[in-house]
């Protein structure tokens, strides 16, 4: 790889590491404020202009904060905790295509960090490590209700984990890929953009998105961190910055899931009409095939985030709309409801894709991967 | 192979840090490190889809599983037993053998060696691997996944509930 492309893409993994701490910044802000919307409340509206600077504050208010120390606690590992759950949040964001590439004569800038073959077992992966920090913190507080809390979060992640990988094994039945990046480029074989995969795995989707709001902690699978009905959890002993880390992880555990469920189902950087947009570009206007290229790569990085905008509002919509459950329903959901369901959604694909319902990848279209024909 | 060799290094000291660990719990983690290295490893051999599953099986799913039984179990110095001398001595010497045994056979051993023009640098991806094992190893795959299947369903046979047995 050329030097300067090497430049480019650190540039773009920089990026990459931004937009995820800012949109989890913003996520929290938002949060407030869609419950606001919810509760027919006003919300934070203090802090600068619509309370645009209430991010801002709580993280002063975080860092201003006793730090406290249980006694007897491992405080090695009772630091490494929340910074372990912080870095695996982080990670998984490094193989998500954001966008097509842009091209500057010869150069070639990939909108994505980078790009591997396995992309999604790296996703995978990472999200398993997700568990270490959890039950670190849990175990280093030197407190038997954080050790029970940490035990809760960990079975529950790891019993929806299996759901969400038979989930998947549907859509890489179909693709027969594990790269995201080609993927994405597979629901957008040229006149076929309705093709997303969500047509095709619906019954998939859903469990996927079952099983992303369990991984992610988030309501109405909060069970590890709910702390009116159980002791808080894995962090009821931690305090300041260090709760405040594990709480910002949820948020990008949020906007990862949410990246990864707009790249597997609803077509990640695709937008309908992207080639009727690029061949109207180029003809009508007269622009180079590549300035063309560019435009639609722009377009359609800003369309894949308004879609995970979108998943990141569901998020919170179902958070404020919804109970949790008992943590013996939530176990039956996951191990007799949605690993079934998903083993069956495996053998549907199958039936599916022998009787040639689901037609087959046209390779020649992933080798390129041009908007422009 | 600098990069190799820090690697070498890292793993070695994490492999020691195992054993050498007072609390159990260290002991585990270092374990963790340990596998990490190895998928590093796998992936300076362009193995990418080994890396990735020995990230998810083993520090993804069995560490997990030993890390809930050690925490559990609240080992620590007081609660170990104490080992009689007989048994410390016999266990180092048989340690020291294997060794041994292993220097001996490995301390002239040549790398097999292999030819820059003919070697398949995409050996180790994902769709040459799948190929590989649904063709040519397909009955040993196969074979695999009913011991696999085996032991699930007896985990599950153990650990289910018998009728008119009480756990709580």
């Amino acid at each position: 790889m050329a030097l300067e492309t090497l430049g480019w893409q650190g540039l773009v993994i920089l990026v990459v590491f931004g937009l995820s701490l800012l949109i989890a910044t913003y996520c929290t802000y938002a949060e407030r404020v869609i419950a606001a919307f919810l509760q027919d409340r006003v919300g934070p509206d203090r802090a600068g202009p619509y309370g645009l600077a209430q991010p801002l504050a709580d993280a002063v208010k975080m860092f201003t904060k006793e730090e406290f120390f249980p006694g007897g606690a491992n405080k090695a590992l009772f630091i490494f905790g929340p910074c372990l759950a912080m870095v695996t949040a982080l990670m998984s964001s490094a193989v998500i295509p954001f966008g097509n590439f842009l091209k500057f004569g010869t150069t070639v800038v990939m909108l994505q960090g980078i790009e591997i073959n396995v992309g999604m077992l790296y996703v995978f992966g990472v999200v398993a490590l997700g568990v270490y920090g959890i039950m670190i913190g849990g175990w280093a507080s030197n407190n038997k209700f954080s050790l029970l809390g940490a035990i809760r979060a960990a079975s529950q992640n790891i019993s929806y984990e299996l759901a969400m990988g038979l989930a998947l094994i549907a859509v890489l039945m179909m693709s027969g890929t594990l790269s995201l990046r080609e993927i994405t480029l597979q629901q957008s074989v040229p006149g076929e953009w309705h093709f997303w995969n969500i047509v095709k795995q619906p019954l998939g989707f859903i469990i996927f998105l079952v099983c992303a709001f369990a991984e992610t902690n988030r309501t109405p699978f909060d069970l590890p961190e709910c702390e009116t009905e159980l002791v808080g959890g894995y962090h009821t002993e931690y305090s300041s910055m260090k709760l405040g880390l594990y709480l910002f992880a949820e948020y990008i555990n949020v906007f990862v899931a949410s990246a990864v469920m707009s790249v597997l189902y609803f077509g990640g950087f695709n937008f309908p009409f992207q080639y009727e947009l690029s061949e109207w570009l180029h003809t009508s206007r007269g622009m180079s095939v590549d300035a063309a290229q560019n435009i639609i790569s722009i377009l359609g990085a800003v369309g894949f985030f308004l879609k995970i905008f979108a998943f990141i509002f569901f998020f919170m919509w179902v958070r404020w709309t919804l109970p949790r459950f008992r943590y013996d329903q939530l176990m039956r959901l996951g191990w007799t409801i949605l690993i079934p369901l998903a083993i069956f959604n495996i053998l549907l694909t199958g039936g599916l894709i022998f009787t040639g319902v689901i037609p087959e990848v046209k390779q020649w279209w992933l080798a390129s991967g041009m908007a422009v024909r | 192979m600098s990069l190799f060799l820090f690697l070498c290094f890292v793993a070695l000291l994490s492999a020691l840090g195992v054993v050498l660990a007072k609390n159990p719990v260290h002991s585990v983690l270092f374990l963790i490190l340990t596998f990490f290295t190895l998928s590093a490893h796998y992936l300076l051999l362009n193995a990418q889809f080994l890396a990735a599953v020995n990230i998810i099986v083993y520090a993804g799913a069995i560490m997990v599983l030993f890390l809930f039984v050690i925490m559990f179990l609240n080992l620590n110095e007081d609660t170990e037993p104490h080992k009689p001398a007989l048994a410390q001595i016999s266990a180092a010497i048989a340690g020291g053998l294997l060794l041994l045994v292993m220097v001996a056979a490995l301390h002239n051993v040549q790398p097999a060696g292999y030819n820059a023009d003919t070697f398949d640098s995409q050996v180790g991806m994902v769709n040459r691997l799948g190929l590989v094992l649904f063709k040519e190893y397909s009955l040993p795959f196969e074979l695999a996944s009913i011991l696999l299947l085996t032991a699930l369903v007896g985990s599950v046979m153990l650990g289910k509930r018998e009728t008119g047995e009480r756990n709580f």
